[in-house]
């Protein structure tokens, strides 16, 4: 992965002595709280409901095992031994002092690590797939060009005072593991039949209170050119995005108030001035940073390892776990590991020091040292052995990282939610927790199949629901806790926006709801049809008369 | 007499900013002597005046005021204000980009309104190059945010290089 040279390393050592004068002016009296909010929030420090919460960028989600050693450690010392991580890759500690957070920082520095623009208005850290460098379906590593333009986007002096926040995705592979139809600016990498590297490029797509499936602004741009065309789409916004109303400042709103082609006018008359420009990515540049996401030395092995074959056939445990757990990777005899962070009754996301510490080791052990941080809140090792897969599994079990669950219904994306954060309308955790425990039957999960369950604690939608095959939504209904559901919502190559099925529930009536909807799936599928399938082909009604009952089949009637 | 930024320094400054009242119009408000920053929409009706008095004259634009407004003027201008309403109003920065990158401006660009220690060297980076500073806030010490980063990685209006063409090899 990228290391440092003098160049990035006083860039985040100077930031560390920024941000610890800006707290010491604060704590002055100098800078008035409205003056900080912005600063500290430019470096990942909101107040929250019971403390501070800290946000700690991972960029495109690749952490060495070093780096969450320190995270670990940060966790233990001013934390309460735990962390959480992010739809966004980040890991948010929620329990520390702001006078620490400058030590923090400098703590993160001498890993690499910081805490840039994890909030705010501004551009925000650049997400991609965690299978990147070794998915099979990959056209292009995409991590060499999110790190070119995390660095074009660190401290960037024209954007640091958007209209409101600014997120990117990319991805390089074909089916898309990034979210990019719901991002400010989403990117995927695409190759011509010339044999031309380039982006299509998507723009005004986001979540939150207003869900926008993005729009392509250009079918092809150039490798080279992603910073001036990236600068172009954001001085338009910069200039032009509304500013009056927080809920309507998205670039999203702007896209659509204009229009895809009239915006895309507007880009290219910009981008004219700013093509082939000083910001044009040179061969050199890409090939230095290409050079830090060499594959690793990999060992020559057989595609099929004759012993890790049979221990599946003695332990179904183990089988589920690979099935579930393990992913093929391009090079023979090597395989892809996720580790859960979704184990029954811990908040999904959530890590303790002791598992940092474990997941560090086990990277060290297993995978060249690397690990990633997914979108769906769980850490991927990316490297392993097949011929290892059967010890690691017994370390990542005694580590509480191998529930057999990816992609299962409690693999759910669930934001920390009102226990902890000031936005949320509703609790998400306890909910999720009983949900969770509602199908914690192993054998009716397995038969449930892959199903992806959302949750927000409110409509800002950390959680995704939106695009969650089942969404939950927290609710906020006369000072009570609500729970609204949709469903149909579809990440990937088709994602869609999933829809209200009807009026909200009691937070005790929600594992009943699920279920209802699981039992009517299940006595409606069709052979091997995963949920999102049967419910394409049966259309929402008969899901709402299986949760609603006649009160539905008359509306629907 | 006001003291502000310029150069990197505290210096005094004889302009005088001239805004708007509830009630004041373009056409008719009165004109202070000595050297004048003008609002945009004054400078549109009485240019020719502004420009027979044989004092200088500056015109500042307002956040949702774009450069273009004055592209063709700019050769006469000595000071183009840009004014922040709010210094989270980001607005200001691609204005200030603009005047010098697209417009070639050459003279002086002030940063107006709501304008804080912390911005500084964002703002220099676009091409301000003085600073009217919030009225409290402390001169002296702000002048050292100039040097908050020594290299940063983006090309921009005090840097035409991005990082990446500097790099030793």
């Amino acid at each position: 992965m990228y290391r440092y040279d003098n160049y990035d390393q006083t860039l985040v050592d100077e930031r560390v002595a920024q941000f610890r004068d800006q707290v010491a002016r604060w704590k002055a009296g100098e800078l008035s709280d409205d003056e900080f909010r912005p600063l500290r929030l430019q470096n990942g420090l909101y107040v929250q409901r019971h403390a501070p919460m800290f946000r700690i960028a991972v960029p495109y989600g690749m952490l060495a095992a070093r780096q969450l050693r320190c995270l670990a450690e940060l966790g233990r010392r001013y934390d309460r031994g735990y962390g959480h991580f992010t739809t966004r890759h980040n890991l948010q500690f929620n329990w520390p002092k702001i006078e620490d957070v400058p030590e923090m920082l400098a703590e993160l520095a001498k890993v690499q690590m910081h805490a840039i623009q994890t909030s705010g208005n501004c551009i925000r850290n650049i997400t991609t797939d965690q299978f990147a460098g070794v998915a099979a379906d990959e056209i292009l590593d995409p991590r060499p060009l999110c790190e070119i333009m995390r660095q074009w986007s660190t401290f960037h002096p024209e954007f640091a005072f958007l209209p409101r926040k600014f997120k990117i995705a990319v991805n390089g592979a074909k089916e898309d593991r990034a979210l990019t139809w719901f991002h400010d600016i989403g990117l995927h990498i695409v190759k011509t039949d010339d044999g031309l590297v380039g982006f299509r490029v998507i723009v005004g797509g986001g979540l939150g209170r207003t869900p926008i499936r993005g729009e392509v602004v250009r079918e092809f741009l150039p490798w080279q050119d992603i910073l001036s065309y990236c600068e172009a789409i954001i001085r338009v916004y910069n200039r032009y995005g509304r500013r009056d109303n927080a809920y309507k400042a998205r670039i999203k709103i702007l896209v659509q108030a204009l229009g895809v082609e009239e915006f895309g006018r507007q880009v290219e008359a910009e981008w004219a001035h700013l093509k082939g420009g000083p910001a044009t990515i040179t061969q050199a540049e890409y090939d230095r940073v290409t050079a830090f996401f060499e594959p690793p030395a990999y060992q020559t092995l057989p595609a099929i390892d004759e012993a890790f074959v049979q221990q599946q056939v003695k332990s179904l445990p183990f089988a589920r776990w690979v099935e579930r757990n393990v992913r093929p990777h391009r090079v023979p005899g090597y395989a892809s590991v996720t580790l859960s962070l979704k184990k029954p009754g811990t908040a999904p996301g959530d890590v303790s020091s002791e598992q940092m510490e474990a997941a560090a080791d086990l990277a060290d052990r297993y995978s060249f040292g690397e690990l990633r941080v997914t979108h769906e809140q769980n850490l991927v090792l990316a490297d392993v052995e097949q011929r290892r897969l059967f010890d690691f599994w017994q370390e990542a079990k005694a580590a509480g990282f191998a529930t057999p669950n990816i992609g299962l219904l409690t693999d759910m994306i669930v934001c920390p939610g009102g226990d902890f954060c000031d936005l949320a309308n509703a609790r998400s955790i306890p909910v999720a927790n009983a949900v969770q425990a509602r199908f914690d039957d192993l054998d009716y999960l397995w038969d449930i199949g892959d199903i992806e369950l959302n949750f927000s604690g409110c409509m800002n939608s950390c959680g995704h629901h939106h695009v969650g095959n089942i969404g939950i939504l927290g609710v906020d209904k006369g000072n009570e806790e609500w729970y609204q559901i949709t469903l149909g919502g579809e990440q990937g190559n088709d994602a869609q926006l999933g829809k209200v099925i009807g009026p909200s529930f009691a937070a005790a009536d929600v594992p009943d709801v699920i279920e209802k909807i699981i039992r009517f799936y299940i006595a409606q599928r069709q052979e091997d049809e995963r949920f999102i399938d049967t419910f394409r082909r049966l259309g929402a009604d008969p899901f709402k008369v299986a949760v609603y009952g006649d009160k539905a089949r008359l509306k629907a009637a | 007499m006001t003291t502000i930024i310029k150069n990197r320094q505290a210096v005094a400054d004889d302009y005088t900013l001239l805004t708007l009242a509830e009630g004041d119009s373009a056409e008719t408000v009165a004109l202070p002597a000595g050297p004048l920053l003008v609002p945009l929409a004054v400078w549109q009706v009485r240019k020719a005046d502004l420009q027979s008095r044989g004092t200088p004259v500056g015109v500042w634009l307002a956040a949702g005021e774009g450069p273009e407004a004055i592209a063709d003027d700019l050769a006469a201008l000595p000071v183009v204000g840009v004014h922040f309403p709010k210094f989270v109003d980001g607005r200001g920065y691609s204005t200030a980009r603009l005047l010098r990158e697209r417009h070639g401006y050459q003279g002086e660009i002030r940063a107006l309104g709501d304008v804080l220690h912390d911005q500084l060297f964002l703002m220099a980076r676009c091409g301000f190059d003085a600073f009217a500073l919030k009225e409290g806030k402390d001169i002296a010490k702000a002048v050292a945010a100039f040097e908050t980063f020594k290299n940063p990685y983006q090309a921009a209006v005090d840097q035409p290089q991005p990082l990446f063409r500097r790099r030793a090899a």
